[in-house]
């Protein structure tokens, strides 16, 4: 898949980066990346633009990530857009939560830039 | 200064969680910041160590999981995480470090049996400054683990109330 846009959702700017450089070293098409600070700015995001992937932490303060999830399929712009979580929450009730929510993936910090690379490119994949 | 009773916890299960503690930190500057964490036979001075990080814990188990390092750990924590250098920016130095003790906490909770799902996390506040006292509600146990990160002394500590 080339020319992947990329929303990061994260309280974290320094977590931003390095989702944001891990992506970039799986040498995965990148041409976009959008960041937001938590789940009410990623759907202001969501209102102006059109992403490929959307990567997401949970604790956020605000908005958190599935609170955010769950507002998605009435968000025209995210129809179809497959969300990964990437969250210091690893508990199998968190990954439950999540892709009932409708993550279609789930990555625990702290992680490895090669294991971004696979679950991301495991989840475009199945987009395709 | 982070104070309180001085309750510890029973010697079989400080060692273990202490273990446990100092595991979930090495493997979050093993994985996220490529840099080894080292135990240091020297008492760690702790002048100097400014920043504080702090992640409660709320559930099963209440507590607050948190690292005191100095400005100059802080700095070299941004930079190997970011593979950058980032002296001069000090929003980003306490991101880091909050994030650093997030992911802490996080992997320490989820290598306790039966923790990790009855526990959530906090986002973490980070305080700047030595001059300052905390009593946290949670000191039924307190934990502390002093590791070098290169030649800077790091104290993760750990209160809990079971």
């Amino acid at each position: 898949m080339g020319n992947i846009r990329v929303l990061i959702v994260d309280d974290s700017s320094v977590m931003r980066k390095i989702v944001e450089r891990s992506l970039r070293q799986a040498n995965l098409a990148i041409s976009q990346v959008y960041e937001a600070a938590n789940g009410e700015e990623a759907l202001g995001v969501l209102t102006r633009e059109k992403v490929d992937l959307i990567l997401c932490d949970i604790n956020m303060p605000v908005m958190d990530g599935l609170e955010f999830v769950k507002h998605l399929p009435a968000v025209e712009n995210a129809k179809g857009t497959p969300v990964v979580m990437i969250t210091t929450e690893g508990s199998e009730s968190h990954v439950v939560q999540a892709l009932s929510a409708g993550a279609r993936g789930y990555i625990r910090k702290p992680f490895t830039p090669d294991l971004v690379s696979t679950q991301i490119s495991s989840v475009l994949e199945g987009k395709q | 200064m982070i104070t309180g009773q001085e309750n510890q916890v029973p010697a079989e299960a400080h060692k273990a969680w202490a273990s446990i503690l100092e595991l979930s930190a090495r493997e979050v500057f093993s994985l996220m910041l490529a840099a080894e964490l080292t135990s240091s036979s020297e008492p760690a001075i702790e002048n100097g160590l400014n920043i504080t990080s702090m992640v409660g814990l709320a559930g099963s188990v209440c507590g607050l999981l948190s690292l005191r390092c100095s400005t100059s750990s802080a700095s070299l924590i941004a930079s190997k995480m970011l593979g950058e250098d980032l002296s001069c920016v000090e929003d980003t130095k306490l991101d880091a470090v909050g994030e650093v003790c997030n992911m802490v906490a996080g992997n320490f909770k989820d290598k306790i049996a039966g923790m990790g799902d009855g526990c959530k996390l906090s986002v973490p506040t980070v305080i700047v400054g030595e001059d300052y006292s905390l009593r946290a509600l949670t000191n039924d146990y307190s934990i502390d683990v002093k590791l070098l990160f290169d030649r800077f002394p790091l104290i993760f500590s750990i209160r809990l109330n079971q």
